[in-house]
């Protein structure tokens, strides 16, 4: 269960960029969330994964306040999130398969498994043949799709993805929404945040909607 | 445990995968600590062995009376009683000159001109252990022992081994403190890189910490870098001085068997080797620790 009620986010020179959102979502929710650019969809994304804190209001995840958190549980309140970064944030020196497998190293998963669990992952996203090269030789919306395979790699209970589909032709993006809605089916909590509004609708989610940092109904 | 296991061999695996990264910078680093390693541990070794070969000449300072060459057998008796009755004395042995002769014959190198005397040129002597063995109650024996009559000559015999004995502790403080100064060197080595390391690494320690990393996790690659290095360091260490006294040891085999006495280099034993790769990995490590304590906190911004 994801619940935030009251949170404000003020970032460092000033700007509110979230007022009093207040909301709760559910285990196996689809949750989208729109709004036009600067509206406060990624802080949002970033503060329920606790890589911002909020200035005021309440975050709790699964029961654990993220606001009053040890520094030394964050990492593993992390984990329980597979993110999709809308910079993408692939490492550039490490081959396609080896950016998905980061997360099953960090939490020290068998070798066998892993590599099994990877492929398995870049099958899914459509890269299975590009698993030795360089993410630096891949198109806009493959590493976009690189991207999504490492966050679903560790199969997490919450999917938070920050515009997975920006860079994306409708075909793929369509596909890639589908496999959303295929990891919700099995369970899966899903947050998508996207100014297309017309291809979320399709998923059919439940949608919040961010005006200027503040909820619309 | 297992997982453990593998943990740690996948961060050695990749600690070994940015070292070679980078093959030349991290030759140099490990040339620059086997160097500078090798100067304390070579001069220790060096040391040692300085200490052995003078616990094999001298193990007890000793004072050497040698008779005037006229003295009767009475006299030499005389003598004998009141070295007895000497409070100073803690024992004493009488050498005959003909003793003394044969004994040169066979000593060291000089055999062959010994061999061509027509006769003993060599007095009566007695050597002759003191009480007391500091320095001072030496020389006062001697000068005492001096003024009998028929002493031609009181030689101290070790007061030499006593002062290289000092000179060996003061060598070995020397070594003590340049071991020190270069280890910090070593330190501030092992930082620098690791500093460089995790510059170069900053998107990946950002994207693992966003995905989950602990901060364990994160700084367990840099610790084997720096552990590796000084372990790869200490090692070129050993082989300097391995090298050095290798050289050194046929340089002094020829010297020896000019005066045919019989002396070889130890190397650094078991233990010693041991210690010496094992501090430095350990120096290595501690400089990486300092350095991801340091940079690490800089690149936090999450
Ligand atoms: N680190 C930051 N420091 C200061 N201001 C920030 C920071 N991150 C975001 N902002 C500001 O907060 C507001 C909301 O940013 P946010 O990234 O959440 O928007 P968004 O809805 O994701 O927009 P987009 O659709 O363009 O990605 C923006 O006006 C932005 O300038
Ligand atoms: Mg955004």
């Amino acid at each position: 269960m994801i619940s935030l009620s009251q949170v404000c986010k003020r970032y460092p020179g000033g700007y509110d960029a979230l007022k009093n959102i207040s909301f709760t979502m559910q285990h196996g929710e689809l949750v989208a969330v729109t709004g036009h650019s600067g509206a406060g969809k990624s802080t949002l994304l970033k503060l329920i994964a606790a890589i911002e804190r909020p200035t005021r209001g309440s975050i709790i995840i699964n029961g654990q306040n993220t606001s009053s958190l040890r520094t030394a549980a964050i990492p593993y309140l992390r984990r329980n999130f597979g993110l999709v970064f809308q910079d993408h944030k692939l490492l550039f020196e490490r081959t396609v398969f080896e950016n998905v497998l980061l997360p099953l190293q960090i939490t020290g998963f068998e070798r066998r498994e892993s590599a099994k669990r990877v492929r398995a992952a870049l099958d899914k996203v459509g890269l299975l043949d590009k698993e030795k090269t360089l993410p630096i030789t891949l198109s806009g919306g493959e590493q976009q799709r690189l991207c999504i395979a490492r966050a679903i790699v560790s199969r997490p209970a919450i999917l938070l993805a920050d515009e997975p589909t920006g860079n994306l032709d409708a075909a793929y993006a369509s596909d890639i929404m589908e496999l959303f809605k295929s990891f919700n089916q099995v369970g899966v909590t899903v947050i998508i945040a996207s100014h297309d509004e017309a291809m979320l609708k399709r998923l059919n989610p439940r949608l919040l909607k961010l005006n200027c940092g503040e909820l619309a109904s | 445990m297992k997982n453990w296991l593998s943990h740690h061999a996948q961060s050695l695996w990749l600690a070994l995968k940015r070292l070679l990264q980078n093959p030349f910078a991290g030759l140099l680093n490990i040339g620059v600590i086997g160097i500078a390693l090798s100067l304390p541990s070579g001069l220790y070794v060096l040391l040692n062995n300085l200490e052995n070969l003078s616990r094999q000449v001298s193990s007890e300072p000793q004072i050497s009376l040698f008779l005037n060459m006229q003295a009767t057998p009475a006299e030499v008796a005389q003598m004998q009683a009141q070295l007895k009755s000497h409070p100073g004395v803690r024992n004493f042995q009488f050498v005959p000159r003909d003793q003394a002769l044969r004994e040169l014959q066979k000593a060291a190198g000089i055999g062959d001109v010994v061999q061509s005397l027509t006769h003993n040129p060599l007095p009566d002597a007695f050597i002759i252990h003191a009480k007391n063995s500091s320095a001072e109650a030496l020389q006062a024996l001697r000068d005492e022992i001096s003024s009998w009559p028929n002493a031609a000559h009181v030689q101290l015999d070790s007061l030499w081994a006593q002062r290289l004995d000092a000179l060996l502790r003061l060598g070995k403080l020397v070594i003590l403190m340049l071991a020190i100064l270069l280890s910090f060197a070593l330190v501030a080595v092992t930082f620098n890189t690791i500093r460089l390391q995790i510059l170069t690494q900053r998107d990946e320690i950002e994207v693992a910490k966003l995905i989950g990393a602990t901060p364990r996790f994160i700084r367990r690659p840099f610790l084997y870098i720096g552990a590796l290095q000084g372990l790869a360091g200490g090692v070129i260490a050993w082989v300097i001085v391995a090298i050095s006294i290798h050289v050194l040891d046929k340089g002094i085999a020829d010297l020896t068997r000019l005066y045919s006495v019989n002396f070889q280099l130890n190397h650094l034993n078991i233990s010693d080797s041991g210690s010496l790769i094992l501090f430095s990995a350990w120096l290595g490590w501690v400089g990486a620790w300092m350095s991801v304590s340091r940079h690490l906190h800089q690149i936090e911004q999450h």
